[in-house]
């Protein structure tokens, strides 16, 4: 079980800087995020894209960013637990919160922040009917063992480099890879789109164009794919696996079970302190809701300072909190 | 012309007519939103999710996709010929009349 001051749940720019501001007030923290690196939406959606509006920087990439707050907020060694999804927010007996991640990590505070921007990132599910029967019957999302594939047919639609990369990659792992794809154009990398050419011109992959997955069939377990083809009949595919490549999209998962006050989809907080209706948690950046909200990430790192503050008090009842300035004081390391 | 009139068409068919400014640098995913459609616009306009994938039911000619538009719209579903984004078609007084219908929602 890990221990802390401030369990932060999202490891986005905001509950990055959080644990700069609770560093400079002695507070420990430990984030959890269902990425596998720190960052959010900016390491995830638009690590490339310039962001015009953060204080001090004229221009700033989104990735460069989030590398900028890691190096921040180093002095103050925060925990991190990625590619993990904090499931369940609990009160224990002895009033503290314990949060329980999909892996069955536990971690135990008396304060939380949540952090989440838009929710977790999840992979893009195709609308097909009884997708969700089919989810470890033959369907996955995600390859987390390519010798899982090994002399059993696949099926994968999607036209970008993940979906391009696997199929390569699977060519010579699996005994038949089908590549499915709704456009005759990829937008992966050149090389890749180059390299699956070949593969498909000497019949090692077999690619199926301006067609896209419409049906999924099965008894226990995945056994056929159909595919909606432009003018032409569906064609009905044998199959052991169908891997549906399209991305990942923010959802808010499990943050909606924790009788928390939400308004479309946000959790209303207090512009006091960003506490929600849950006395030690506090909810920071695109996650919260509140007369005038913007959503950007410099309104973002001023709710994490002002919640800072107030966890403090929860932690420290007995203690006064002394405003200091860091050009007075520095940063003192932990 | 300083006003242009919208007929967007929601997920339960319900018709909305709406009336955008020309002059805002506005998108259509913004008029939708400021409308209360049901339009996240999720990556705030930046052709990075596809929530606000809209079909194009008038014959209004628009400016072609750009290669993030197609690219967006390959990680989607539901795509028909007539799929665009919403947040890549600036408000201008050549959609005036324009009619839209909303994708399902795939995010």
């Amino acid at each position: 079980m890990i221990e802390t001051d401030i369990i932060i749940i999202g490891a986005g720019p905001c509950g990055l800087f959080a644990v700069f501001e609770a560093g400079l007030v002695k507070l420990r923290c430990h984030l959890i995020d269902s990425l596998p690196v720190p960052g959010g939406q900016c390491a995830e959606i638009y690590p490339k894209k310039p962001i015009y509006d953060i204080p001090g920087f004229q221009e700033i990439l989104a990735g460069d960013l989030v590398a900028n707050l890691e190096k921040q907020i180093a002095p103050f060694k925060p925990g991190f637990t990625l590619g993990e999804r904090a499931e369940k927010l609990e009160k224990t007996e002895d009033d503290f919160f314990m949060v329980t991640t999909s892996h069955g990590t536990l971690l135990k505070a008396k304060i939380v922040f949540i952090a989440g921007g838009l929710g977790c990132f999840e992979p893009r599910k195709p609308p097909i009917e009884n997708i969700a029967y089919f989810e470890n019957k033959g369907l996955d999302y995600i390859i987390k063992d390519p010798e899982k594939y090994r002399h059993h047919k696949v099926v994968i639609a999607g036209g970008g480099d993940s979906a391009l990369d696997w199929s390569i990659f699977l060519a010579d792992v699996a005994d038949e890879v089908v590549m499915i794809h709704r456009r005759t154009q990829f937008r992966g990398a050149p090389d890749s789109v180059e390299k699956l050419m070949h593969l498909a011109q000497s019949g090692k992959v077999r690619l199926i164009t301006n067609a896209e997955v419409v049906g999924l069939r099965g008894l226990d377990k995945l056994q056929e794919v159909v595919i909606q083809q432009q003018d032409k009949e569906n064609l009905v595919l044998p199959t052991d696996h169908f891997i549906p490549l399209f991305g990942l999209s923010p959802k808010l998962g499990p943050i909606a079970d924790w009788q928390l006050l939400l308004y479309k989809n946000s959790i209303s907080v207090n512009t006091l302190d960003y506490s929600t209706n849950v006395p030690g948690i506090f909810a920071i950046g695109d996650i919260n809701d509140y007369p005038g909200k913007l959503k950007l990430i410099l309104c973002g790192f001023h709710e994490a300072t002002l919640a800072v503050q107030a966890a403090y008090r929860i932690i420290h009842p007995d203690k006064k909190l002394t405003f200091k300035y860091t050009t007075v004081n520095g940063v003192e390391a932990f | 012309m300083d006003i242009i009139h919208l007929t967007i068409i929601d997920r339960e068919d319900f018709i909305h007519l709406l009336e955008a400014p020309v002059d805002m640098g506005l998108n259509l995913m913004e008029i939708c939103k400021a409308s209360d459609l049901p339009v996240m616009g999720t990556c705030g306009g930046m052709a990075l999710c596809s929530s606000c994938h809209i079909y194009i039911l008038s014959d209004h000619t628009l400016p072609e996709k750009t290669e993030a538009e197609e690219n967006m719209l390959d990680q989607t579903f539901s795509v028909k010929p007539t799929s665009r984004l919403g947040c890549q078609l600036k408000i201008s007084p050549a959609m005036n009349e324009l009619v839209a219908k909303l994708a399902p929602e795939s995010d």
